[in-house]
This record gives C-alpha cells, sequence and structure tokens, in this order.
C-alpha cells in the first residue's frame, strides 16, 4: 500500500509562518498536522496601562491586512467600557471603511494567495504574462477597495481617522462621489472574475462542521451582534468566552478553540451559513451559480463565499455613500468622551472570521487587563483537524506525494489563514 | 523602464518577514496602478507571502518585522552573508516598533499570562541594525510606498538616496490642516522624520511617531513646550515610546 509524505516548512502565500506535516504509511493515516511555528508577540500584556486613545493604536498593528477591523473592534470594547454611544453617521464611516477592507482583503486572497493554485502558476506574478486581463480586474478591484478604506479612515493600513467616539472627520463629498462611480462600474467588472471562478475546479471535499459566526442583526453582520452557529448556539456578544474556548497546545505558538465540537470554523463561509439570507439578491444569485448554498461543510468553497461577499459588500458600499452623501453639511461624527473604569467587549466580523477584542478600564482611563481572540486562533484546530480528512479522502484516491502536498497547501490557503494575527 | 534612454540593470529582490504586522509587505502589493511598472523595474526572487518559489540568489533583501527569537537571529545573518544591500522596510525593522514595548516587561511572566504553563521561546526585540549592519533604513508603520519606490528607483539608478531634513510638521502645513496641538491634541510632527506626507494630522490624529526622529529635531525643547501647553508627562512618555523610536533621543 501506498506511502504519502508532505513537509512543508513554512507554507507560502499566507500571512505568517506555518508548517504543515502529513504522513500516510501503507495507506494508514499516522500524522495530519497544521502547525504554527510564528514567534510569539504578547500584545495583551503590552496593552497593559495603556491610555484609551492608544488601545486601537496599537491593536491595529496586530495585523497589516484587517488593521481596520482590528482597530473597529478595539474601539467597540472601548465605547462599551467606558459608555460611548458613537454618532449615527459615524456608524456609516466606519461600515464603509470596514466595506473597503473586506474588498481588498478578499481580492488579495482570491487573486495573488489562493486562484495561482488554481491555475497551476507559482505566483499571481507569473499570471501577469499569462493572463493580463485578469490581473488588470484584479488589480483595479483591490485599488477599491483601498480607495474606500483611505476615504473614509484617513488610510487603509493601520487607519487613522477612527478614534474613540467616533471618526475624526467626514470625507470630502467629491471623493465620495468618486468612489460611488467607482463601485458601479466594478459591478461589472466583476462579472469577468465570477466567470473565472466559474471554471475553477474546486476540490471534491466535506467535513461536517460547525460554523460560528456574528448573527441575530437586521443585516449582514459586519461590526458586532449576537455569536451565532450552525449547531444552534446563541449567545451575547459580552459572553464570547462561552464561544471561545481558548486552550493551548504543545508546539503551537497559537491558542486553539472550541464549542460544541472538537474545532470550528469561522470566516466568510461561516458567515455565509449563518446569514445566507441576508446577502443581497445579486450575491445570493452568484452564490446559486457558484454551487454555494447554506449548509456548506467544503472548507474550499471559503474562497467562493468570499466572491460572493465581495458583490454583497460592494452593494452596500454604494448604499451607505449615497446615505453619506445625503447627510447635512457639518454633521457631528464624534460623541463626547470620558474616562472611566469598566469592562467592555467589541466583536467584530474581519475578513477571516469573528474577532473580539475585551479590555478592563481603570477610573483614569487606562487598561487593568486585555483579551484578543482573533479568527485564525479560531480556525487553526480546525484546519488541522480538516487536514487529517483531506488526506484519508485522497489517499483512497490514490493521490501521490506531490498532489496530496497541493491539496493540503490549497486546504490551508482556502482558510486564508492570518498567522501573524494569531499569535498576537 | 528606461531612465535617459538607458535600460538599467534589473536587481533581484528578495522579501522576507520577521515579528511584524507584515503591513509594510502589503504596502508593496498595493498601489496597484504602479506595481507592474515596479514588477518591471525589479526582479522578485523571494516573496514568501505572495509566492510558492525562492530562491537564494538576490542582491537586494527587504526585511521586514523585528528581531525577537533565535531562529530569526539566525536567518538574519545568513541572508546579510548573501545580499549585497540590506534594506530594513519599516518601523518594526528599522526600531523594534510596536514590538519594542515587550522589553518592558518580565517575559516569564508574560509567558505565563499568556501562555499559561506552556511558555513559549522568545527573547528580547531588537531592530534589524542591532544584529547585522543595515545599509538603508526606511521607517514608518507602515513605510510610505511611493518613497519606498523613489528609493528602489535611486537604487537601481545607482543614485544616493536622501530623506528630507524638516519635520512631519512641515508636510502637515504644505496640506493646509488645522494644527491639533491648538486643538488640545498631542501631537509628535515638529520633531518626527518627514516623508509620509502626514496622513495622521491630515486624517485628524496627531502624529504618533512612527519614523523616529527628524535629523535635526530638537527633542528636549518640544517635550518642555508641550508639558508648557499642558499635556501630561505620562501622556508624552507613552508617545514617544510606542515604536521604540525615540530611545536615545530623549535628552
Ligand atoms: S512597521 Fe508597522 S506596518 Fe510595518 S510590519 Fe511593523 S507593525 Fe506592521
Ligand atoms: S498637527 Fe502636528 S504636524 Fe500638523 S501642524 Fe500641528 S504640530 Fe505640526
Ligand atoms: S504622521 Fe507621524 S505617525 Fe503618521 S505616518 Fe507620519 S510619522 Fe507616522
Amino acid at each position: 500500500m501506498s506511502t504519502v509524505r508532505v513537509d512543508i516548512h513554512k507554507l507560502t502565500r499566507v500571512e505568517g509562518h506555518g508548517d504543515i506535516g502529513v504522513l500516510v504509511e501503507d495507506g494508514k493515516l499516522k500524522e495530519a498536522s497544521w502547525e504554527i511555528v510564528e514567534t510569539p508577540r504578547y500584545f495583551e500584556v503590552m496593552l497593559k496601562g495603556k491610555h484609551y486613545t492608544s488601545a486601537a493604536v496599537l491593536t491595529s498593528r496586530i495585523c497589516g491586512i484587517c488593521s481596520i477591523g482590528h482597530t473597529l473592534a478595539s474601539l467597540r470594547a472601548t465605547e462599551h467600557a467606558l459608555g460611548v454611544e458613537i454618532p449615527r453617521v459615524a456608524r456609516k464611516l466606519r461600515l464603509l471603511a470596514k466595506h473597503g477592507e473586506t474588498l481588498q482583503s478578499h481580492y488579495l486572497h482570491l487573486f495573488f494567495l489562493a486562484v495561482p493554485d488554481f491555475l497551476g502558476a507559482p505566483s499571481a506574478i507569473a499570471l501577469i504574462e499569462a493572463d493580463p486581463e485578469l490581473v488588470g480586474v484584479a488589480a483595479r478591484l483591490k485599488r477599491l477597495g483601498n480607495t474606500i478604506s483611505e476615504v473614509a479612515a484617513g488610510r487603509m493600513t493601520h487607519p487613522v481617522s477612527l478614534l474613540v467616539g467616533g471618526v475624526a472627520k467626514m470625507p470630502e463629498r467629491t471623493r465620495l462621489a468618486e468612489i460611488k462611480a467607482e463601485l458601479e462600474a466594478s459591478l461589472e467588472l466583476v462579472k469577468k472574475v465570477i466567470e473565472t471562478f466559474a471554471t475553477l475546479e474546486i476540490p471534491e471535499f466535506a467535513r461536517e462542521t460547525e460554523f460560528v459566526s456574528l448573527g441575530g442583526t437586521e443585516d449582514y453582520p459586519w461590526i458586532g451582534g449576537r455569536i451565532v452557529s450552525t449547531d444552534g448556539v446563541d449567545l451575547a456578544e459580552a459572553d464570547y468566552l462561552q464561544a471561545t474556548n481558548e486552550y493551548c497546545t504543545d508546539g503551537n505558538t497559537s491558542k486553539w478553540t472550541k464549542l460544541s465540537r472538537e474545532s470550528y470554523a469561522v470566516g466568510a463561509l461561516a458567515r455565509l451559513n449563518n446569514n445566507f439570507d441576508k446577502l443581497t439578491e445579486r450575491a445570493r444569485q452568484v452564490a446559486r451559480d457558484l454551487g454555494l448554498t447554506p449548509v456548506n461543510h467544503n472548507p474550499f468553497m471559503n474562497n467562493i463565499a468570499q466572491l460572493v461577499e465581495c458583490v454583497h459588500v460592494t452593494e452596500d458600499a454604494i448604499r451607505l455613500v449615497e446615505e453619506l452623501l445625503d447627510e447635512p453639511k457639518g454633521i457631528e461624527t464624534m460623541a463626547p468622551v470620558e474616562a472611566s473604569a469598566g469592562r467592555g467587549v467589541g466583536a467584530a466580523e474581519v475578513p477571516r472570521g469573528i474577532l473580539f477584542h475585551d479590555y478592563e478600564y481603570d477610573e483614569s482611563g487606562r487598561i487593568v487587563r486585555a483579551n484578543c481572540i482573533i479568527p485564525t486562533t479560531q480556525n487553526n484546530a480546525n484546519i488541522h483537524h480538516d487536514l487529517g480528512a483531506l488526506v484519508e479522502e485522497y489517499v483512497k484516491r490514490g493521490a501521490n506525494d506531490e498532489q496530496m502536498e497541493l491539496l493540503c497547501s490549497m486546504l490551508v490557503r482556502a482558510y486564508d489563514p492570518c498567522i501573524s494575527c494569531s499569535v498576537h | 523602464m528606461q531612465y535617459l534612454g538607458i535600460q538599467p540593470k534589473r536587481p533581484k529582490i528578495a522579501v522576507f518577514d520577521f515579528t511584524g504586522c507584515e503591513g509594510c509587505e502589503l504596502q508593496l502589493a498595493n498601489k496597484e496602478e504602479t506595481l507592474v511598472d515596479f514588477l518591471a523595474a525589479v526582479e522578485v526572487v523571494a516573496f514568501r507571502e505572495v509566492m510558492t518559489d525562492a530562491g537564494d540568489d538576490y542582491e537586494i533583501a527587504l526585511i521586514e518585522g523585528a528581531i525577537s527569537r533565535a531562529d530569526e537571529e539566525a536567518l538574519l545573518r545568513q541572508i546579510r552573508d548573501r545580499a549585497g544591500v540590506v534594506v530594513a522596510l519599516g518601523t518594526c525593522a528599522c526600531y523594534g516598533g510596536v514590538n519594542r514595548l515587550k522589553n518592558t516587561f518580565d517575559l516569564g511572566e508574560a509567558n505565563r499570562e499568556v501562555y499559561g504553563d506552556k511558555p513559549k521561546e522568545t527573547s528580547e526585540v531588537r531592530a534589524v541594525g542591532d544584529v547585522v549592519e543595515v545599509d538603508l533604513a526606511i521607517p514608518g508603520c507602515p513605510v510610505n510606498k511611493a518613497e519606498v519606490e523613489r528609493i528602489v528607483q535611486h537604487v537601481v539608478l545607482d543614485v544616493a538616496f536622501s530623506f528630507p531634513a524638516y519635520p512631519v510638521c512641515v508636510e502637515c502645513k504644505q496640506r493646509f490642516n488645522i494644527c491639533l496641538v491648538d486643538r488640545g491634541q498631542l501631537c509628535l510632527g515638529p520633531i518626527v522624520q518627514a516623508g509620509c506626507d502626514a496622513p495622521c494630522p491630515t486624517g485628524g490624529r496627531g502624529c504618533w511617531g512612527c519614523r523616529g526622529p527628524a535629523r535635526d529635531a530638537n527633542v528636549p525643547e518640544y517635550l518642555s513646550a508641550l508639558k508648557e501647553k499642558g499635556f501630561g508627562e505620562d501622556e508624552v512618555r507613552e508617545r514617544l515610546g510606542f515604536f521604540g523610536a525615540f530611545e536615545g533621543a530623549v535628552g
């Protein structure tokens, strides 16, 4: 019987450092592991003693790709702790900034990190020659995400206008009008992307999984809400510890989590599985056309779920920009903030899944204790268990070392792991 | 890319990430409008975040992140031996960045707090230049892509690059911003190295000093001016220590 061995040290085209190890002897699975080897960073300890105005500036640096998501979860935790209610228009600006990040992060992952595998290219740089039109479309779509975040938050990586109490300023109307036009044009461009994805061969695989995301909101959830799962869990945002149950393992510098089963999944597929009805009609149609309906248990479909979310987010961003353009001149974007003792939890759906920040403040507005739970931390155990099931399935189908290595790499990449985040 | 009708050689570039958020690397993939030109001017041989292949043959090594574990130090030394030019990319690489805050607490205790009875290997955070010789340091958290492109052009054309001598405050005034300090917000703009085009004060938040001290900055003088304006010592100390970029600059 066959022997299959996969040993990948520092998997490429993922954010951060992780290893895959697989060993099959005589057709039997001996080992399949996903291990995080990234250097630990200790952000929770760095947060201690920090003033409430610094918390989000610091935690933004947990991740360069989802820095807006971290900033928003952090601000929400602080605002809950200090009892601050932000102005309505600030909520819209924050969501718009978030949509920009979702678009830029999803398109980055789909084109630069995931698609090259499907098209048999070692990198998107190689794709420039093979399909310049597709790369051109991808670059334009991704840039639109950047521009939206820049307009709404001052900068895409490590935003500057998102402050405790709201958003520092209202964007210029001309810039809002520009992104509206570009968003509308992008709905046409994305058709080319959807066509390309319709031709990709998504590996056949399924493992029954519990999907956890925010939910219980009227709209598709991005900032705040209840914690829900496909196994029927329904918890308040503040009770996130009951949902995550973090624990440490040997070897890994990232922790693991579990809920109703030995592991669970978060991310685009989880959000979509829990909130399919809240997608725009157009996004739902794209999902159906690409064979994605809830509850889907194939982790490779996370790629498709990201594309569906891009369509949804584009339409929702157009709505937000229109509403912002209707706001009166000089509208207040900041609420007053005062230091006080208290604890607050903030949850946000960032591109890779549900993110929690939890801070406790003293009377002078300095942090006494902090906890952050990152999407990839929550996915790591699930990736590990998926790998075992995937290998067993494909050993039966007679995959060799090389095919198995590609499949395992593609599986991990489908989760779009953000490893430097997970060892914050 | 041509310059004065001459096709310059395309230097081989490798990108490496150590302890950081990968935000600086991301800037290299951003600014999509110039990405293709940028890629035509250089040959990228290793960039783990976006490429599967990795070459060992490179002239310029771009280093992102700080050094915080023994294996990172060993890899960095190996890169130094191979590369002709070592560039520290971003504040983490130049100064240690926010990671440097880790050096202010006891690591054993921090380990117990985060990992319980399964502590992880870690060491004191150092800047790239504390471990090996650095040829060029580009600060910024994150780096400013336009500035990185200008610098790469200089390297490709073999022309010396120098950072502006003036502070961020000058760039801020060029953008016609209303000064935040006058409105009661702390801002380090007058003592910080320009080159970012002042995105923070423009976006409504004081400068946090991510690019480190400006060449001719008189840090003690500005600190006493801040004190006179009523900014608390704690607040100012927290701000200066944030990116580890002012150690030694505070008299
Ligand atoms: S300098 Fe800032 S943006 Fe760059 S890697 Fe460090 S934390 Fe990230
Ligand atoms: S806001 Fe800061 S950088 Fe701008 S003028 Fe005032 S002190 Fe200078
Ligand atoms: S304004 Fe200050 S904090 Fe902002 S990027 Fe420039 S140097 Fe860094």
